[in-house]
């Protein structure tokens, strides 16, 4: 059975249909009943994928999600690179999140900038019992006597905080007092909370409005406003993403004022209520944030899609028409610019990427963003879900998925060997801890949370970079190796 | 426009464009409200002090870039080194993400174990039904042959009581009664990575020799003569452990190793993804109990678990992760001792080679001086063996190493005259290694990948030695152990040493008089 030779939408549904029963067959019944509502075949015409999401994950199955703190240190903090970023309790979430991410930036680290260092107050026994508000005042002391040039200090929570009771938002004020004013955010970011990453990114997203907007209140810029200032969000320049994005929103007229948070500063989140507009990559992670800032200062926001020429271009068409007729030509001649470039990677690319199918399981914007990218490489995403999506990232991907791709939400290792080994895609793009299971089993992989240490892939010179490596994926001789030629 | 199709450019090509350069620099003048030059210059260069180093040693709360993990991760670690065994970890599900992710990006492999995700409600009013479901579900969905526990700090500050929780769990028919789940508490906030391990270990040998926590009678010790071999939190443990099950059979040694990941991170990529591979067999951990005697390589990473098998009438020894000639002589001559068996002439040889190359090579290395950090064992094997070469050990930290382990390092230095001038940190991290390297220069520097951060601040050379290893591939395919694996790590320091000269002398009409073919 494989959906690879199936011909009609309607054997495919079928053969999902199939696919999901039998996979549930596993589980004994009480967790089959709940992992079926996280299983589904897109049918178009609906406005969402049909599966629930959100939603606890069941004990014991391997799931692929992280916790709250991985949300607010791992994603939304942790790159604000001239913040110090306490991991606070015991050693093992900051050492296993330690410069994981490559999300790139340009500063002297451990001077003024902070973003690949671990900095932990490393609980010890006594500080569970006794509490360890005195020893993080302590450690907010010795960041001032040792990197007398951070900007600020962020406190993420692991687990055991919430658990004895400490009270990290009085040692901060008080500290930030002490410190003339300096900002210094608590985040309870506690791993136990929420269901997944996404609780983290949304606690994150809310102590920046409460610890670095509100202090902001009435002072003035830092610079001149201009009618074309804007605010990338929800980018973390992974492997330089923010950055190949940045580049086109400039090119085309426009002045980026900050980025979220990738290579971001402190600074760049003060200044961001006076953008014009901000434009939202992952929505995920940060549209809480952008919601509030429309709300209070009135600033619109606009989702838009760097992945792929296609999508680009309506993005760049899209966050144009927020402005005038300067930025709108700027726009178009920002994409008749790259569009020898793009010619030349799809001439090269295409041919050898053709009819190719993808099964996706990533994590923010991805499992949908990347879609119009491997379409314009002339591929097919068959299978696609979200590590900790909500119900309205699977609206919005009803706006790429074609009827009847199989959608899996938080699946289980189980699961996805299963779906992969029998729905047969070309490539799989995944995490690191799905990688190396399937190039096991001979399927060309990508990681496509680290783009697998390679990147950027957002904008037009990311794209080449996406194109070459799906290519190289796909096409490694490596692959015509794995079967023994004896047995 | 820098990119190419016909050359597609990567981040590190890309980005020194001149419209990037430019866009960043722009970025930074305009928006970051960067700190000004000459204070970034002067704060630099004050880091690089000895008023720094001072400052830097005065810590006592604050700990930056320290080479440790927490319990739980040794804990998977030890899980997974017996046959069909699932660890499954008590607590928040993130922790389970970064242990898996952790391996995974060490070895380059699948790394499976299962968290029984605990959220606010199990913070309330305890874990046990996430125990129960967890258990039942792991052991529908994967078929393990055991199922080992281990926690994060999140159950031990809440308390759950593992022992009744997996009582509870069988009788609520998660798994069969007479399945195995042996267990073992790994409270984050105590110890470090290989404490976790000694822990898992201690709970898997408990639960087979010591009666499954009271549902069957203890075992009776019958000796046999053969011997059990612990290898602990080790990330050559692939190369490692084949090497030394190739010096047992050499020696005829009947053994068991207790613990042996080197399959199940090491699996062939031939089309079928084995979540299970190799490991000590069930019936195998149980029958260690009758053995002559158990060894450990790692004092450290093994106290518990050793003084227990002790208790059971074993003759126990253990090494600190031994590398090089003296080392490897000490942990094959005890392996005699205590089996009785000779040790062949093939071994002999073996030694005398590794002899050979070390006669060969120690005059480039002869008076070198070094830094290194790591574990407690690995770093006085790694001493022991530089003391071996005629190099300095002069920095040895230990992030996770204590008092006994700093006694035993100075007993180390005070042992050879190569040791005069060199110094031991227990405790401390990466940001005092930091202060030592400008203060009190070295020529190389031996750690984990996280030593690239000092290499690149002090310009002292980074030897990869250690765990994790994400940024090169495959070294723990090599053995560090026995000559074969001394011999891998002379000419691992051999090679850097050889590079960094040819680095430094490789300007033409300037430098490159000692840019030498012959050495």
């Amino acid at each position: 059975m494989s959906l690879a030779v199936a011909e009609t939408v309607e054997e495919i549904k079928a053969r999902n249909k199939e696919l999901i029963d039998e996979v549930l067959k596993v589980y004994p019944d009480k967790t089959a009943k709940r992992r079926a509502k996280h299983l589904g075949t897109f049918e178009e015409g609906k406005t969402d994928c049909g599966v629930k999401s959100n939603i606890k994950s069941i004990p014991g199955v391997m799931t692929i999600r992280g916790c709250a703190y991985a949300g607010s240190k791992g994603v939304v903090w942790g790159p604000i690179k001239d913040m110090i970023h306490i991991s606070h309790g015991p050693v093992g979430c900051g050492q296993y999140s330690w410069a994981a991410r490559r999300n790139y930036y340009i500063g002297t680290t451990g001077v003024d900038t902070f973003v690949t260092m671990q900095f932990t107050s490393d609980f010890q026994e006594k500080d569970i019992v006794f509490g360890g508000d005195k020893k993080l005042a302590k450690i907010m002391d010795e960041i001032q006597v040792l990197f007398p040039l951070n900007k600020g200090i962020t406190v993420q929570s692991e687990c055991p905080i919430g658990l004895i009771g400490d009270d990290i938002e009085a040692v901060s004020k008080a500290k930030s007092k002490e410190y003339g004013g300096k900002t210094i955010v608590p985040v309870r970011c506690e791993g136990f909370r929420g269901v997944s990453q996404s609780l983290g990114h949304h606690i994150a997203n809310d102590t920046i409005r409460d610890w670095v907007f509100d202090k902001q209140a009435g002072k003035p810029a830092r610079f001149e406003s201009t009618p074309y200032d804007v605010a990338i969000i929800g980018d973390y320049n992974i492997g330089g993403d923010a950055w190949s994005s940045r580049i086109l929103l400039e090119e085309m007229g426009l002045r980026v004022i900050a980025q979220w948070s990738g290579d971001g500063s402190i600074a760049e989140l003060e200044a961001t209520p006076k953008a014009k507009l901000n434009v939202l990559h992952c929505y995920r992670s940060m549209n809480y944030i952008s919601r509030h800032m429309e709300e209070k200062y009135g600033i619109p926001w606009v989702e838009y899609n760097f992945f792929g020429p296609s999508k680009i271009a309506e993005s760049l068409r899209k966050i144009a028409g927020h402005f005038d007729d300067k930025i709108k030509e700027g726009a178009e001649r920002v994409i008749e610019k790259y569009q020898a470039l793009m010619a030349g990677v799809l001439a090269k690319y295409r041919p050898r990427l053709e009819g190719k199918k993808v099964m996706l399981f990533v994590g923010g914007l991805r499992p949908r963003h990347v879609i119009g990218a491997y379409e314009d490489l002339g591929m097919e995403v068959v299978g696609t879900g979200y590590e900790f999506g909500h119900n309205d990232d699977y609206q919005r991907t009803t706006h790429y998925v074609k009827d009847g791709t199989l959608i899996y939400d938080d699946v289980t290792g189980y699961e996805f060997e299963k779906f992969v080994e029998k729905v047969q895609p070309d490539l799989v793009g995944s995490g690191i801890k799905e990688k190396y299971v399937f190039q096991k089993m001979g399927v060309p992989f990508r990681q496509m949370h680290s783009w697998d240490y390679s990147g950027p892939y957002h904008g037009y010179d990311g794209f080449a970079i996406f194109a070459r490596d799906m290519d190289m994926a796909i096409n490694s001789p490596v692959w015509a190796l794995t079967k023994t030629p004896w047995k | 426009m820098t990119q190419n199709p016909d050359h597609v450019l990567d981040h590190f090509e890309l980005f020194r464009g001149s419209e990037y350069v430019e866009m960043l620099e722009n970025k930074k003048k305009n928006f970051e409200n960067p700190v000004p030059d000459q204070d970034l210059e002067r704060v630099r260069e004050w880091t690089k002090t000895p008023e720094y180093r001072e400052k830097n040693f005065a810590r006592e709360a604050l700990t930056v870039n320290p080479a440790k993990a927490c319990q739980p991760l040794g804990a998977v670690f030890a899980a997974v080194g017996f046959e069909s065994t699932l660890p499954f970890v008590h607590g928040s599900q993130g922790c389970v993400a970064y242990y898996r992710s952790h391996f995974s990006r060490h070895f380059k492999e699948p790394s499976s174990c299962v968290s029984s995700s605990m959220t606010e409600d199990a913070a309330v009013f305890g874990g046990l039904n996430n125990m129960v479901d967890g258990l039942a579900n792991a052991y529908s969905m994967y078929k393990p042959k055991m199922i080992a526990v281990s926690t994060t700090c999140m159950a031990e500050v809440i308390g759950d009581d593992l022992n009744a929780f997996i009582k509870t769990s069988k009788e609520k028919g998660s798994v069969p009664m007479e399945f195995d789940v042996p267990f073992a508490h790994t409270p984050a906030f105590v110890g470090s990575h290989i404490t976790g391990y000694d822990n898992v270990m201690l709970g898997i040998v408990k639960h087979f020799w010591g009666g499954k926590a009271g549902t069957v009678p203890k075992l009776e010790r019958q000796e046999n003569g053969k011997l059990n071999f612990i290898g602990g939190f080790d990330g050559y443990t692939v190369g490692n452990m084949r090497e030394v099950k190739r010096m047992f059979d050499l020696m005829g040694v009947e053994y068991t190793i207790l613990g042996d990941s080197s399959d199940v991170w090491d699996t062939p990529t031939d089309g079928e993804f084995r979540m299970y591979d190799g490991g000590t067999t069930l019936e195998d951990a149980a029958l260690a109990v009758h053995a002559k005697g158990t060894i450990s390589m790692q004092e450290f990473c093994t106290e518990k678990t050793l003084a227990y098998i002790k208790e059971w009438g074993h003759e126990t020894a253990s090494f600190n992760h031994p590398i090089g000639v003296g080392g490897t002589d000490k942990f094959l001559m005890e392996v005699s001792r205590i089996t009785g068996k000779p040790i062949p002439e093939a071994l002999a040889r073996e030694r005398g080679r590794l002899v050979d190359a070390i006669a060969d090579s120690n005059a480039h290395i002869h008076g070198k001086k070094f830094a290194l950090y790591g574990d407690p064992d690995l770093c006085l094997g790694l001493a022991g063996f530089l003391l071996e070469l005629g190099a300095e050990p002069t920095h040895i930290l230990s992030t996770n190493g204590g008092k006994a382990w700093e006694a035993k390092v100075r007993a180390l230095l005070a042992s050879s005259p190569f040791g005069a001038n060199c110094n031991v940190y227990a405790g401390k991290d990466l940001w005092h290694m930091r202060s030592l390297l400008f203060t009190d220069p070295v020529d190389f520097l031996i750690g984990n990948t996280y030593g690239k951060y000092l290499e690149r601040d002090t310009g002292t050379p980074l030897i990869r030695i250690g765990f994790p290893v994400f940024d090169r591939h495959h070294h723990h395919r090599r053995p560090v152990w026995g000559y074969q694996g001394g011999m891998n790590v002379l000419i691992t320091l051999l090679d850097k040493i050889f590079d960094v000269i040819d680095a430094s002398t490789n300007v033409p009409a300037k430098t490159d008089f000692s840019f030498d073919i012959i050495r």
